[in-house]
């Protein structure tokens, strides 16, 4: 009976999704030559696919359900990467193998796998800097894209006129970049949830702007071209193994951001951080002061945001405006918020996976974005929380009992 | 210890897997690999999808034919989004799979972050529609070529033709701030200035995509121009022709190559009468050109869009340099296509020392009754 | 002067575009506090449905006014189709998630649409119909309100005005508003809020249809692009005016369109939407929930 009955719901969604995109699939359209294209064949498509595509979704609907009643069962759910972090020595043989898959990445893969590596490790660094502002204090930032901005316009500019090289103006773009964020932060800390939201979109977009119409500073939408490459003591390298060399400084990159972080988390501000994003009047009331740690919170993050622009603006060794739409900055949260806010390993994999699979796709061709775009959406309906959820600290009260010893 | 070994191991075997399912470098197989590179997704797609046609068509015939020197032609496409960060990765895939000679990439900004990967593996690489200054003039990239004008011939053809021809002194000039719009406008403000014979009333970029244009052309009007040169796309010109036809306006309206576009005229329809663009020398006469349009309205259904003649061109002539030259060497390859001209769509062409094609220049066209032609 | 009345007027049509666009995003956001991002496409989608079933019309010879009533309508329907189903596929399961998990899923939405409009039909630029003549009667002044600004004035008004009627007097506006203040009173007291839910997106996708509509044959050209800019345009003119609010929407758009006009007019386009967004950050300095939003005062 049950089946006869998923079976009719099912013809029922098919139906309604032939409809829902007839005009678009079936009918095209020449407006010149006047002449109307009817794909019929495109409806059956959609019928069939629709009909496949609602089985699956249910199943794996009714498999997320009965997943959860297990884990509500046994208690709390941790995932598996928590709990090989949690126990010492399966942790260090994680970290060894990741070391070592690491280092012979680039010797075993080619040029272009490597690229494509360490343009993802980049965005790894940019989600943890977010993760600072988004996940841990809270504020919602969309445009997070001008501090990256910000970071590689100062090493090309820098580059351009006075030649100055990649290790100097690396730390010179992150404070720029901080800078910048103090700068947006005095005005908007007043505000919360969405209206922040959206005045940090409009300074990303005030900030491209200003970079394409103010031609004199910025030599406009040409862009700033030939800019160096990170050198090492004045070798020159070729372009084989200035794309190893990248990558290598990449990992060092990540390696720092994850240990500062991971750091910051568990100090004092990063607390006051939590506890700000979770209840700001009550936050207040226990003595922290708002203004401060949001302040710092924007210009921290916005910091990696800048030392990841100096390294964009050497590794492609071009900048122009076009590279810092709203578009990036809208695939930076997503890393964050699908990797699961807060925590660092979660947005090393939301990275990881949202910039390599991408990539990957182009193999669907002119699907890639479609696909992409799908598997964001299900993404977030299968796992809400991210893929790796945030785990906080906490202390469970048991009562003693009597061989109290073997805990 | 036990799942130390076997963790290495396993990790040591996913490398091995991923390194033997990886492109082979380079191998000199029994195909010539010919890259396509551009945007074929996102906003942008329209510039790269005729290119890659056009390729496609160019090789499929020559495929048919037997190949060249008894090697068949493998298209290897790469999309770029035209995005200079994303160019970079689409050129060092195409070079890892080994790619002896690419079309593209489509935008300036594009191409000019994917050359250094280009020249360091000596690849031979012409592009359809990529007009900046920068990637013949400075010397650069001596691997790269192209089948468009730059823009440093562009601004002048524009200005020369609203002051001599048109007899218009005052000038307002709109840009879309770009990367292929901008240039040209400033190029064209300082030629106006240098030459000293008109005057810019009004130099303003605006912003592509939006809904509404009436402000800028009532400033437009308010300037007292008496013609306005724009600078960009289609789209953008289009709504700005259908909004001073709205307004009444009767200030000429002369631009560019980017408006040069059949989907120009299909698009403003009526409002495109009397817009005045530069374009590639007309071929309108040329055999070659008409037949390539015939071919593409055979396999596709449609007309082609933008850049096609130039990448259809440019697609010809970098596979009769191969074929003379026997090799895919960049500096064989350069001789040829240096030396020998080429009957292509976009005229009968050879290539100077800076990599700019010799014979293709300007011609200032004319809407007139739905169809481009060329102005007297 | 004149030039003033010119800008001002240009100023207003733009206003009223963003104000069509802005109301669904601000209903959206009043009822379930969610940044709709595919809201643009919606609007998108609106007009390439539009343009197909026009175009089809007018191949087969169908009188004009015809043509704009069966376009309209099919626009509208399937608008409102795809905004209730967008919502049932990608933000209902996640109704009691995280609060950023359904903006992402509202984004992944957004790129998923633009592609499949790209393509099911086409990366170029259509040319969309004239669906609107020009009026002999405007010609007089025709160089300083156009007949397609003067619809798009009048038809902003009437619906503003309508959906005002509706929000204030009939059942399902009350239960609408009664959702916004509280979900789950609006529960306890009886209202189905799965329904008001879609009920809030349909209308919302309707007015982006007729949106897309107007502003398709205003401009005379359309493309699966489109929906991207004028979503956001919208998304901060309803911020402006405080989201939440549907006068608030209206205003903000008009403050919004009038703003830009006058910093193209008498200043320079460069910076149109610089001048846009440095607005924005000022009132909202002043004013932090926009213009006529409610100050919520939060508890412990």
């Amino acid at each position: 009976m049950g089946i006869v009955k998923e079976l009719k719901k099912g013809a029922l969604i098919s139906l309604w999704f032939v409809f829902l995109t007839f005009p678009v699939m079936v009918i095209k359209v020449d407006p010149i030559a006047r002449t109307v294209v009817w794909r019929w064949e495109n409806a059956l498509y959609m019928a069939v696919g629709t009909f496949v595509v609602y089985y699956i979704a249910q199943f794996f609907l009714k498999k997320k359900e009965n997943q959860k009643e297990a884990s509500e069962e046994k208690g709390l759910n941790h995932s598996i990467i928590h709990k090989i972090l949690q126990n010492p020595l399966q942790r260090n043989i994680f970290v060894g193998v990741l070391a070592v898959a690491a280092v012979l990445f680039p010797q075993v893969l080619s040029a272009y796998q490597t690229n494509v590596m360490t343009t993802a490790l980049m965005y790894v660094v940019l989600g943890l800097g977010l993760n600072i502002v988004v996940g841990l204090a809270g504020l919602l930032d969309l445009g997070f894209v001008a501090f990256y901005a910000v970071g590689a316009y100062t090493y090309a500019l820098l580059n351009h006129h006075f030649g100055l090289g990649f290790f100097t103006v690396l730390p010179i773009g992150g404070l720029m970049a901080a800078t910048f964020g103090i700068l947006l932060g005095f005005p908007v800390l007043r505000l919360r949830g969405d209206y922040l939201a959206i005045v940090t979109l409009g300074f990303g977009e005030i900030i491209r702007l200003v970079l394409e119409n103010w031609g004199e500073f910025s030599q406009g939408p040409s862009g700033i071209s030939d800019i160096s490459r990170p050198g090492f003591f004045g070798v020159d390298f070729d372009l084989q193994s200035s794309i190893i060399y990248t990558y290598y400084l990449m990992i060092i990159l990540v390696i720092v951001t994850i240990f500062v972080v991971n750091r910051l988390q568990d100090s004092r501000l990063g607390r006051a951080w939590i506890a700000l994003r979770e209840d700001e009047v009550a936050c207040q009331a226990m003595g922290i002061d708002k203004r401060k740690t949001k302040l710092v919170a924007f210009s921290l993050g916005a910091f990696w945001a800048g030392i990841m622009g100096v390294m964009f603006a050497a590794k492609t060794t071009f900048v122009n405006p076009a590279s810092f739409t709203f578009l990036e900055s809208a695939i930076i949260l997503s890393i964050v918020v699908l990797g699961g806010m807060g925590s660092i390993v979660g947005v090393v994999l939301g990275a990881l996976i949202l910039i390599l699979m991408p990539e990957y796709l182009r193999a669907l061709s002119q699907y890639r974005m479609l696909a992409f775009g799908a598997i964001l959406v299900c993404m977030m309906i299968f796992r809400p929380q991210g893929l790796i959820s945030n785990i906080r600290r906490t202390y469970t009260f048991k009562k003693k009992t009597t061989n109290s010893l073997s805990k | 210890m036990k799942l130390t070994v076997s963790g290495k191991f396993l990790s040591t075997a996913a490398c091995v897997m991923l390194a033997l399912s990886a492109p082979a470098l380079s191998v000199a197989g029994d195909t010539i690999k010919f890259g396509i590179a551009g945007p074929h997704s996102g906003d942008l797609a329209s510039y790269g999808l005729p290119s890659a046609a056009a390729a496609k068509l160019v090789i499929d015939k020559v495929n048919a034919n037997g190949g060249i020197n008894g090697k068949k032609i493998e298209i290897l496409k790469e999309d770029d989004v035209c995005k200079p960060e994303i160019a970079t990765n689409t050129a060092t895939k195409l070079v890892s799979s080994g790619v002896e000679v690419v079309l593209g990439h489509i935008c300036s900004g594009a191409t000019i972050a994917a050359m250094p990967i280009y020249k360091d593996a000596g690849i031979l690489v012409m592009s359809p529609s990529a007009t900046s200054d920068e990637l013949t003039y400075s010397g650069r990239y001596p691997n790269f070529f192209r089948t468009i004008a730059p823009n440093a011939m562009q601004s002048p053809a524009m200005v020369d033709f609203a002051i001599n021809k048109l007899g218009l002194k005052k000038i307002a000039i709109i840009h879309d701030k770009g990367d292929y719009g901008k240039p040209l406008a400033e190029g064209a403000k300082t030629y106006v200035e240098k030459n000293g014979k008109g005057q810019v009333v009004l130099f303003e970029g605006i912003t592509p995509g939006a809904m509404d244009y009436s402000a800028i052309v009532q400033k437009i009007k308010e300037s007292g121009a008496e013609v306005v040169i724009f600078g960009g796309y289609h789209p953008e010109a289009s709504k700005i022709v259908s909004i001073m036809n709205k307004k009444r306006l009767k200030t000429k309206f002369v631009s560019d190559d980017g408006v040069k576009d059949d989907t120009f005229i299909k698009v403003a329809g009526e409002d495109a009468e009397g817009v005045y663009a530069a374009g590639p020398q007309d071929n309108s006469a040329n055999p070659l050109a008409l037949k390539a349009k015939e071919e593409h309205k055979a396999a596709f259904n449609s007309d082609p869009g933008a850049f096609y003649e130039g990448a259809y061109a440019a697609t010809m002539t970098m596979l009769n340099a191969i074929e003379k030259a026997g090799s895919t060497k960049l500096e064989d390859l350069k001789k040829v296509l240096q030396s020998e001209k080429v009957d292509t769509p976009v005229g009968s062409i050879n290539f100077d020392s800076k990599g700019d094609a010799i014979g293709v220049g300007f011609s200032m066209y004319v809407v007139e009754k739905g169809k481009y032609v060329v102005a007297k | 002067m004149d030039y003033f009345i010119e800008l001002l007027f240009s100023g207003l049509t733009r206003g009223s575009i963003y104000a069509l666009i802005a109301l669904g995003y601000t209903m959206v956001y009043g009822i379930i506090g969610l940044i709709n991002f595919a809201h643009g496409e919606i609007y998108m989608i609106g007009a390439f449905t539009a343009f197909i079933v026009a175009t089809v019309l007018s191949i087969y010879g169908f009188p004009l006014v015809a043509i704009v009533i069966i376009a309209g309508v099919a626009a509208v329907v399937w608008s409102s189709s795809y905004g209730y189903t967008i919502e049932k596929i990608a933000y209902k399961p996640l109704r009691y998630a995280p609060r950023l998990s359904p903006l992402i899923s509202a984004i992944g939405m957004s790129i998923f649409l633009q592609n499949y409009i790209l393509l099911a039909q086409t990366s170029d630029f259509l040319p969309f119909p004239r669906l609107i003549p020009d009026f002999p009667f405007m010609e007089p002044i025709a160089h300083i309100v156009g007949s397609t600004d003067l619809v798009i004035l009048v038809t902003t008004f009437v619906v503003m005005v309508v959906l005002t009627f509706i929000i204030k007097f009939t059942l399902i506006g009350k239960a609408m508003r009664a959702t916004s203040q509280d979900r789950a009173m609006a529960t306890l007291v009886g209202i189905n809020v799965n329904r008001v839910i879609s009920a809030t997106f349909i209308i919302g996708s309707g007015l982006a249809a007729i949106g897309g509509l107007l502003i398709a044959s205003h401009i005379g050209q359309i493309n699966f692009y489109i929906g991207f800019l004028a979503g956001i345009k919208a998304f901060t003119a309803a911020v402006l005016g405080g989201i939440g609010s549907i006068p608030g929407a209206v205003l903000g758009s008009l403050i919004l369109g009038l703003t830009e006009s006058f910093a193209t007019g008498y200043v320079s386009s460069d910076y149109e939407d610089v001048f846009a967004f440095s607005l924005l950050v000022l009132i909202l300095i002043f004013k932090p929930s926009g213009l006529l939003g409610k100050a919520k005062n939060e508890k412990v």
